[in-house]
Parts: C-alpha cells; structure tokens; sequence
C-alpha cells in the first residue's frame, strides 16, 4: 500500500455529467458511492458543479526521455499529464535510445513510476530503432517489467507490407495491438502541409491525404487476413473515417484515434507560415475536421489521442521547413474535445468518459484504468468544472514545450482535481503532490 | 505598405502606385546621371539564402540608384543543425542598423517569418521564397506587358491596368513563384490568364485560383494570347516522373520554332514572348523564339531595376521616420508618398 494515500470525500459531483452524488475515496480506490456519505477524518470536497469522470487515458504521448531532455522529460510531461486530467501516458517508442528493448521500456516505466504523477505506459518499437527493416524484440517488452502491449513506429510508417504483416501477426502471442502512424513515405517526400487550395498557393509541399487513407486501407485487409488487432494513430482525413468504418462493419478489429487539434483547427491557418501550426498528419480542411467529429461521436473512431509533441522554441523559431512537427496537448485536450464535441451536441460527457477512458484503456490493456465509477473500482477520477472558461498561455503550462497551437485561444473546461490512484495529484486545478508508489520508489 | 511579401494581397491601387512609380524611376534610369538622393543613409541588405546573381544584382543596382548602402549577406544553409538560425541573422541585421531587408530564401514562408516576428523592425521585401512567390518579378512582368499594351491602344501606361489582356503562362507551375506571384497579380490587373502545363506540373488545387488552365499550348496559342510567358523547367523534374523527358517536354509545350512561325499564321503578330531567365534554350523556348522581335526577355531584366527602385523607395521613403526623404523625388514626379496601409 502507497504512503500517501488518503481519505476524500468528493460530495455532489455529476457522474459522469448525470445525477449528483458523493465519491468516497479511501486506500486508493472507490470505497462507497451515493448521497449523504460521510466519513471520519475525510477531507471533504465539494464538487457541486463539478463534473466526475474517469481518469483520462492517452493512448499517444511524447514524454522525449530518454534523450531530448531538453524538449521534456518523464517528470514535466506526467505533470503536464495529471493538470491535464489524465491517470495514465502511453508513451510513444521515439525516444533516444528508441524505447525498441526491454531495458529503454523498463527505464521509461521506472521513470514514471519515479515521478508519481500517473501511470506511464511505454510504448514499444515494432522495428529495430524504427528503422522498419526488423522486428524489435517484441516479446521481450510484453514479458519485461513494463509490460508493453502497444508497439508502435511512431512518426514513422511501418510501410513495408511484409514487415507490417509479421508484427500484427506475432503480437498476437502476448495480445499486443500494432499502433500504424499511417503515411506512405513515396507519396509525402519532403511534404510539409496538408495538399489541397492552401499548399497550392502557398507553395509548401503537399501531404495528400491519400498517403493516409491507403495505408490505412492496406492495414485493415492485413489485420484482417493474419485475425489481429490494429489501432490507427491520429486519423486525420474523412476519407480514412470512411475506410475505418467500412472496416469495422466488416468485423476486422481495429481501433483509431483523433488528436484534439484535428477536432479543431484546418490548413487555413498555415496561411501565418507559423511554424506551430506545422504537425504530422497536418492539419486538414475543414471538411476533414467535421468528418472526424462525426466519426467520433458514432464510434468509428474509438479515443482521442493527444499526440503530444513538445518541441524546444528554436525547433519552432524558424522557417516553415525547417520547424519540427508537432504540437503539445496534454493541458488542452478536456478543453478542445468539449469545446469541439460536448458543447456542439455532439456528445455527451459520458460519451467523454467512453473516448478519453474507457475505450483507451481496453486499447492499451490496462486494467485498473477507465474504470466505473463504482464502490470497488481503483480511483482513477478527475474531477472538471465544464462552466469555467480559459485562455491557453503556453508559457504557464507545466510541460516544457511552448508550442500550443491554442496560444490566446479562449477554451471551455477547466480541471479542478485528479485522484491517481486514490492520491490527488491535482487539487484546486493545481499540482498537488505526486503517488509514492511503496515498492518502487528506490528503483529509479 | 510596409512589407512587399506576396502580390495575392497586393491591392489595385499599391500595384498601380508601383508600376507608376517605376516609370519614373525608368525616366531616371535614361538619364546620364542615373542616381537619385532618395534613399541616402538608408541601409539596404540582400540577403539572399539562395543563389541568383540577377536578382541580387538588380536590386543592388536599385538601391544604389536611389543611393542607399548596400550590404550583400550570402547566407547558406540557415538550418539550425547547420548553422546560424534565420532568427539569429535577422536580429544580427537589425542590431547593425538595416532599414529594408531584401530576402531570397528557398523556404516558402520565409520573407513572412522575418515581417511577423519581432526579430527585425526593418521593412522586408520578398526576393522569391520557395514556390511561393516572386512579386517583384511579377511587377516587372506586369511593368513590361503594360507598356506594351500602353503602346498597341496608344495611350500612356501611367494609372492603366491591363484589362482585356490574354496571358498565357506555360511550364512548371508547381515548382513556380513567379507563376503564383503572376496570377495573383495580373488578376489584380484586370488580365486574363491561362496556365498551359504538364497535369503533373500543375498544383492539386489549381482549379480554386482565378485563371483558366490548359493542357494543351497550341490550343491555347489558337484561342489567342497577346503575351506568352515561359517558365523556366529542369530538366532534372524528368527523373522525378514530371514528365518522361526532354524532348517530349519540348515537343508539347516548349515554345519552339513551330510555335514561333504559328503566331505569324494565326496573325497575332503583336504578341510578346517572355521569360523571366535565366532560359533553357532548346527546352522551354527556342533561340529563334528567345531572339525574335517578340521577345521581351532583356526589357523585363531592365524593367525589373525600375520597379525595384520604386519597390525600395515607397517602402522607405513611405515611413514616418525619414520624412526628409519626401522631397527628394520631388522632381521626378508629383504624387504622395505617405501610405495608408
């Protein structure tokens, strides 16, 4: 049992958006559930108006350690993590060293459990130092201490159809699921935005969202055919919302996510040639935007992934093309997915739970995470004040990228607290303290 | 106008108000004593991360002529893994005290970078970016086509546009600034513009922008076009399968003899040939056609140091902070030099 947990009583919060009730929070997990709870020695806390939900789950972060320290490491991007609502990280494999051994994923793990802030998830390579010409040793990061169920080439296409075939079909052996960051690299050579009215006058190179779709197209067939399970990394154009549904009727099993700013901003905006702006898959036409919207409300698409990328200021501070991609989004995902799906009608906040939780949690396979709300369950709860309003100032965020696309934006939604594990690591929509976890701690 | 970075935002009348003010400053350039006092202790760099002699030397020439100092910065490779950032030159010039930044970049979105940030205070001028635009390039096109057009109504080019002109622009228009920077413009201007290229050298989304498009020239050539312009085409775009090769290139849309002698039997014998250079002689045009009467070639090079002169000046002289420069253009024209905008 953890040192620090303690007893709360969170007191008429909505469930889930629902009915008012009171949350007892003891030893860690939901202990008592209803209306008039009272408790020795709890610290009370009023939530009315306040909204209880899961504990958010990314299935998509760039923590950068090991290795690019100086973009963000495991301790500032969890914090980022826990202010932003979520009990839980998966953290992609490009790290340096790629996380593609069990010794890197065994390091990120210890580094988060280290930290305290919520659950890091390493992310496995599929390929040797994403270099997609050979299997990474896959089963040795399911067995090892991390216990990897997501294998990812992240930022990199594994493209080659043989190469892609094997990996679905060997992680089959530990039920682990191939994450495709889908771009056919013949087809976006040099590209640099979103193909279509805007490149064309601008005169950037094109991404067209074909390089998308059709490998996207190719990866259901192969899950299909070798009977495994794939989940496609922030879909981006109507046209891969299209296929993937078209998939799913047809049984095969795949998963697809949505990053927030694919919910809500277009290519227009790469008119500034600003340098934020720039992300890989870029940012698509509004005709994309609304596709995605919709396909997460019905369920074509199953979470929302963050696809947090933090970046140093002189990686953005520069030409178009010379800038990293990438965005962050930790702190600004609740805001952005009820900005563009709650307060549109487009879900509700149980549908909230179900995108950001639930749904993410059975992808990644963890199992005290995107629980019920319910007497018994591990407390993995957030608690989120839909009324607030704020304006996005990258500069007070606790991750150490600067480069919000939603800088001066006015968003919905503010966190008020996380319990990670029955532990507030947020309260009062401040950073609290961090879990100790009681059998790790000395081990980073 | 405190930048020129792109003409797709160049209104009616700052376009007019340039290609005016050009043919004032082409009055100056016919004189024996080709300078004028307009720009003196006015500090403008060419910075140029890419190489072109001619652009670099037209507007040095420029703003030598209206007396400015004239710093060339040649900057390879602004890669932050390669050296000095773009951020780093820029405040390096703006500490030494520049008033106009010319820049040549081969980054689209570069000249924007260096107008939106607070890197530089000094105006910036886009010398080509990328495949963006070229908009001085365009104005000394539009220079050239209006005098012409000027000439064929017998009527003086001063506040004229170029309403009823037929345009066609043939070659690699994806790769091409100075064909965006020419549609965008001649728009403006009031022309009708057609695209003649390869469907693999034309930008998805080229249907959206407000000219006609074609595959096919001699077509084009029989619909009419009182000014043709070449753009220049490398023969390397063959190995990246934008065309099969040179000689197919050539044979279906290079300007070639066969074309030439065609403007003849069509009997459009006022049509200009033009080309912004450096040519591919025997690819995008013919030596016959680059050499004929038509040709324009040398008029846009020596319309382009009038334009830049006027590009340089009403930035300059246009900010509050030099007002003496106001009177000493005095004598080469009346009208105003404070900008709205």
């Amino acid at each position: 049992m953890a040192a620090n947990t303690g007893t709360y009583l969170i007191q008429g919060a909505a469930i889930l958006g629902g009915e008012p009730a009171d949350l007892l929070i003891r030893d860690g997990v939901i202990a008592e559930t209803g209306s008039g709870l009272t408790a020795e020695g709890a610290t009370v806390i009023d939530a009315s108006g306040l909204v209880a939900l899961p504990g958010m789950v990314d299935v998509h972060t760039h923590l950068r350690e090991p290795g690019r320290e100086d973009a963000e490491t495991v301790e500032t991007g969890t914090r980022a993590a826990a202010l932003g609502g979520y009990t839980a990280v998966h953290a992609m494999a490009n790290s340096t060293p790629v996380a593609d051994t069990a010794g890197v994923v065994e390091q990120v793990f210890s580094l988060g459990q280290a930290a305290g802030w919520v659950d890091v998830r390493p992310v496995g390579a599929v390929t040797v130092g994403l270099a997609g010409e050979q299997l990474a040793e896959l089963g040795a990061m399911a067995d090892s201490r991390a216990r990897v169920r997501m294998f990812s080439d992240d930022g990199i296409c594994v493209h080659d159809p043989v190469l892609m075939r094997r990996a679905l079909e060997y992680v089959k052996a530990f039920d682990g699921v191939v994450a495709q960051h889908a771009q056919e690299p013949r087809l976006t050579a040099g590209a640099q935005m979103n193909e279509g009215e805007v490149s064309a006058v601008l005169g950037l190179a094109g991404w067209p969202a074909v390089a998308e779709e059709s490998i996207i197209a190719r990866d259901v067939l192969l899950a299909q055919h070798v009977g495994s399970r794939l989940h496609v990394c922030h879909v981006s154009t109507a046209g891969s919302v299209e296929i993937i549904r078209w998939a799913k009727e047809r049984g095969i099993n795949v998963t697809a996510e949505v990053t927030p700013h694919h919910l809500l901003l277009t290519d227009d905006l790469v008119r500034s040639y600003d340098p934020v702006y720039k992300v890989n898959p870029p940012l698509r036409t509004d005709a994309d935007v609304q596709a995605l919207r919709a396909g997460l409300a019905d369920g074509t698409i199953d979470v929302v992934g963050t696809d947090h990328a933090p970046h140093p200021s002189e990686h953005k501070e520069c030409e178009w093309a010379q800038a990293a991609m990438g965005m962050t989004g930790l702190e600004t995902a609740l805001s952005v997915v009820q900005h563009t799906m709650i307060d549109t009608g487009l879900m509700t906040w149980a549908d909230f739970a179900r995108v950001t939780s639930t749904a993410a949690a059975k992808i990644g396979r963890l199992e005290d995470q995107g629980r019920p709300l319910e007497a018994g369950e591990p407390a993995n709860v957030i608690l989120v004040d839909p009324a607030a309003r704020w304006t996005v100032d990258p500069s007070r965020m606790a991750t150490m990228g600067r480069n919000s696309p939603f800088k001066g934006r006015e968003l919905p939604g503010k966190v008020v607290a996380t319990f990670f594990k029955g532990h507030p690591t947020v309260l009062d929509g401040r950073l609290n303290t961090p879990f100790r976890h009681a059998a790790s701690v000395g081990a980073a | 106008m405190k930048h020129l970075l792109s003409t797709e935002d160049l209104s009616l009348s700052n376009a007019i108000r340039i290609l005016d003010t050009a043919e004032e400053m082409a009055a100056v350039g016919d004189r024996e004593v080709k300078k004028l006092p307009a720009l003196r202790g006015r500090t403008v760099v060419n910075l140029f991360f890419e190489d072109s002699t001619r652009t670099r030397i037209s507007f040095e020439a420029a703003a030598k002529r209206l007396s400015a100092d004239v710093i060339n910065f040649a900057a390879k490779g602004s890669s932050v893994s390669k050296g000095e950032s773009l951020k780093d030159t820029a405040q390096t010039l703006s500490a030494m005290g520049a008033d106009a930044v010319v820049i040549r970049h081969w980054a689209s979105g570069a000249p924007h970078r260096l107008a939106a940030t607070d890197w530089i205070d000094a105006a910036v001028i886009n010398a080509g970016d990328g495949t963006h635009e070229h908009p001085t390039q365009a104005l000394l096109d539009a220079f050239t086509m209006r005098r012409h057009w000027a000439r064929l109504a017998g009527t003086g080019s001063e506040g004229a546009d170029l309403k009823g002109m037929r345009v066609a622009i043939a070659g690699d228009v994806l790769h091409s600034r100075v064909a965006r920077s020419n549609v965008w413009l001649l728009r403006t201007l009031g022309a009708d513009v057609t695209l003649v290229a390869p469907p693999t050298l034309l930008p998805i989304g080229v249907e959206k922008w407000p000219c006609k498009v074609s595959y096919n020239m001699d077509e084009t050539l029989e619909q009419g076009a009182d000014a043709v312009m070449m753009l220049r085409v490398q023969g390397e775009r063959m190995n990246a399968s934008f065309f099969p090769s040179t000689r197919e290139y050539s044979r279906r849309w290079g300007f070639d003899d066969n074309r030439l002698r065609a403007l003849d039997t069509l009997g459009m014998k006022d049509t200009i040939i033009m080309h912004p250079g450096p040519m591919n002689r025997g690819l995008e045009i013919s030596a016959a056609a680059a050499d004929s009467p038509r040709s324009t070639v040398l008029a846009q090079v020596r319309n382009g140091v009038s334009v830049r002169m006027a590009a340089l000046y009403l930035l300059l002289s246009g900010d509050t902070r030099e007002p003496a420069a106001t009177p000493a253009l005095a004598y080469a024209g009346t009208h105003s030099t404070k900008e709205s905008n």
